[in-house]
């Protein structure tokens, strides 16, 4: 049994699987009328977040609720907390209220860590984001919306083998490339990077991944199965990385034009919000390959899964 | 009190076994069967001169919740160190005659060793105006080591200036070489593991074209320049095409910069969060090369002490620096004596003659010879040690807790007073 989530590096293919099979029952709860299992009653998850994200907090707060633990968001950005030793403080305080399940999305690179690691708290610890590191979450309900999109209904048991996906964009500044990479490693899938050269670390020797510069040469030599457009970060905008949004849109952009390459059976995934318009335009967006949808159904599946597998300690044989 | 003491059987440097007689502040005969009223028996120790510092963070003052110069020195005494040379970067900024008198007078009346205060280049290490260079000099704490570390002096025309300036009194400015456009931002080195990491990259060639534009002014005005913590392989390869070239550049490498790793940044503990930043492994043996054949000429430490608070939280959130002072000799017996590549004179050329060359302190790094102050430096070079948390220093900083380490620090004699005897500080300095 895991206890932290920290990195998508941080599961086994078994693991990955597992927590994968876990959520596709999960979904299942969130189809019926009440959407509610017992199984988290009297645990105490809280969402601590040092960062804005309305999406990824109401996608947890979900998950927990589903599964009847009680909730506390304790939106930490503006307040007093914004040097170091805050983050050891307010874990300490949650430590002391008897939190069983951290939640935390952090500015730093690494904060997860630091966390799990301080002995300031004994709970479980989930990464929802931290700096520019990881979102294991993230990539696990990319990695649910893949299999579900290949394998529909029969999507147990099955890893991502031989499947070939293409990232865009922001690699070098991406937490969700990052997870991502990590966990289509595992899973057995073939990862390609697309960016400009100044959106890509100077050294990936350590990544298992092909790096392209061109998308339309990747898009045409690879035919990808999948290809996951990355949001471009406002503050990325006016710093020399690119030279202009419309010259990011023209060449690193996906479009209508570009739609019309891909096979048949391939799909578009962002893990928004979108930029409509520079990383993605409206028609990808809202074409039927699009799973932006998809992906945001799926994140509270798999969160659910994710928090029953680290609060748990039992099998999902209930589910 | 009269002060007379013989080292009995005290391994001189590579030599053979001798004693050593010291009366009062000085070395009055070195030879066989030599006798005072205390002989101390020096068995198995090796004898080098007092170690220099040319490159500590002392703190005070401003900062004395991390340290103070009577701390600060504590921990050098602890180290085989008789001098230390403390860095401009407290508050207020050692930028004028006023600062560098109260350091040099903190470290008199603390007694563990030598302070020689090092003059900030530019007021308030800005980097926009030469601080008063010359009122430093000429000041009772006669300085003549400036620097801005911490920052750079990345002006062209203003390191041009500094350089030419000190000439007037023999002086030498002595770089902190980080382009700061090149690393805004920035974590830690830029290559694999920070790509990984998602941390924001430092990258070599911010240090190496900085070092690369002051040898070459260097050499255009004529003056000696010499450059803080060399941290890449580049580096290396820029000095020591400098050096061939006649250009007057001295360089120095850190312990830590010598033993560790960006590998180790990846359990995110602030510990190794330093700048510059822990390289890879081919920087480390390029480094560890240099510090051998003479490319570098010494071992600095940067003891960058800092509060617990500073460094238990997320990385990116935690000051820079690492402890240094306390473990030094053992990893400079690491690189030089236990890797088999080169001798204890040399050992006590990177951390006592040259340091001292470069710091023009001329009562120190006078090697252990007749007349010579009693700075002496006792190690035990066969004592393995695993590094504990507990220090001299007021901070616990140290990126060794936990490694066992060869070598150690068995007495200090300052200026012929033990500042450590039998591995235990003194309880007062000498005065």
């Amino acid at each position: 049994m895991i206890k932290y989530l920290l990195s998508a590096g941080d599961l086994t293919r078994d693991q990955a699987i597992e927590i994968l099979d876990i959520a596709e029952g999960m979904a299942d709860v969130n189809e019926r009328e009440i959407k509610k299992l017992p199984t988290l009653r009297g645990k105490t998850v809280v969402n601590l977040f040092f960062e804005d994200s309305t999406r990824t907090r109401i996608s947890f707060e979900l998950a927990a609720k589903r599964l009847s633990a009680d909730v506390i968001n304790f939106s930490a950005k503006g307040s007093s907390v914004s040097k170091g030793e805050s983050l050891k403080d307010t874990a300490q305080t949650l430590e002391a209220m008897g939190a069983d399940a951290v939640v935390i999305r952090h500015p730093a690179s690494g904060a997860a860590n630091v966390l799990a690691h301080s002995n300031w708290i004994n709970g479980a610890i989930v990464n929802a984001g931290d700096g520019t590191h990881e979102h294991p979450t993230q990539a696990l309900l990319d990695a649910f919306t893949m299999r579900k999109r290949i394998h529909g209904a029969n999507s147990k048991g099955k890893a991502l083998e031989g499947l070939k996906v293409a990232i865009v964009g922001d690699v070098l500044h991406s937490r969700v490339a990052r997870s991502n990479l990590l966990l289509l490693n595992t899973l057995g899938a073939e990862v390609h990077f697309v960016a400009p050269p100044t959106l890509l670390p100077a050294n990936p020797s350590n990544w298992k991944a092909k790096l392209h510069y061109s998308l339309d040469e990747t898009l045409e030599l690879e035919k990808p199965d999948v290809v996951m457009m990355l949001r471009v970060q406002a503050e990325r905008m006016n710093a020399s990385f690119f030279p202009s949004e419309r010259e990011y849109a023209r060449i690193w952009g996906f479009n209508a034009d570009r739609l019309k390459t891909l096979k048949p059976s391939a799909f578009l995934m962002h893990p928004g919000p979108m930029n409509r318009g520079l990383e993605i335009d409206a028609i990808s967006a809202d074409s039927p390959q699009s799973t932006v949808l998809e992906q945001v159904a799926n994140g509270v599946s798999v969160r659910m899964a994710v928090l029953y597998s680290l609060l748990s300690g039992e099998r999902a044989a209930d589910v | 009190m009269s002060n007379s003491f013989v080292l009995k059987n005290v391994q001189l440097g590579d030599g053979g076994a001798t004693d050593i007689l010291v009366e009062a502040d000085k070395i009055v005969a070195i030879g066989s069967g030599l006798t005072a009223a205390e002989v101390i028996d020096c068995t198995g120790l090796v004898a080098l001169p007092g170690f220099v510092d040319l490159h500590t963070h002392l703190r005070e003052p401003g900062f004395e919740q991390s340290e103070t110069v009577l701390t600060g020195t504590q921990a050098a005494a602890m180290g085989g160190f008789t001098a230390v040379h403390a860095m401009a970067n407290t508050s207020p900024v050692a930028d004028t005659a006023g600062v560098v008198e109260q350091v040099a007078a903190l470290g008199r009346e603390a007694g563990y060793a030598d302070v020689y205060p090092i003059g900030a280049v530019t007021v308030g290490l800005e980097g926009k105006q030469l601080a008063e260079l010359g009122a430093m000099a000429n000041s009772k704490a006669q300085v003549r080591v400036f620097s801005d570390d911490g920052k750079c002096v990345h002006d062209p025309v203003l390191m041009r200036r500094a350089l030419e300036y000190v000439k007037a009194f023999g002086g030498v400015v002595a770089q902190h070489a980080q382009e700061p456009r090149l690393t805004e931002g920035a974590q830690m080195n830029e290559g694999a593991v920070s790509a990984e990491l998602g941390l924001t990259g430092w990258p070599a060639v911010a240090e190496e074209s900085i070092i690369a534009r002051d040898v070459l002014l260097a050499e255009h005005v004529g003056s000696r320049v010499h450059i803080c913590h060399l941290s890449t392989a580049g580096s290396v390869e820029i000095v020591r095409w400098a050096k061939a070239r006649g250009i007057q550049v001295t360089a120095e490498v850190t312990p830590h910069h010598l033993l560790l790793t960006d590998e180790l940044v990846r359990s995110y503990d602030a510990v190794y969060k330093v700048n510059p930043p822990l390289r890879t492994a081919a920087d480390v043996l390029a480094l560890r090369e240099a510090l051998v054949d003479g490319t570098i000429d010494i071992i600095a430490t940067d003891h960058a002490p800092h509060p617990i608070e500073a460094k238990d939280c997320e990385w990116s959130a935690a000051a820079f620096g690492m402890l240094g002072l306390e473990t030094a000799a053992s990893i400079a017996q690491d690189v030089l004596i236990d890797s088999g590549k080169s001798n204890w004179s040399r050992l006590a050329e990177v951390l006592s003659t040259n340091p001292a060359k470069i710091g023009s302190d001329s009562e120190q790094g006078q090697g252990l010879v007749v007349g010579a102050f009693a700075n002496i430096a006792l190690i035990d070079p066969s004592v393995k040690r695993r590094v504990v948390a507990d220090s001299a220093s007021k901070s616990k900083n140290s990126p060794y807790v936990g490694l066992e380490l060869l070598g150690q620090v068995k007495h200090t004699i300052y200026r012929g007073y033990f500042t450590v005897r039998d591995g235990k500080l003194a309880e007062v300095g000498r005065n």
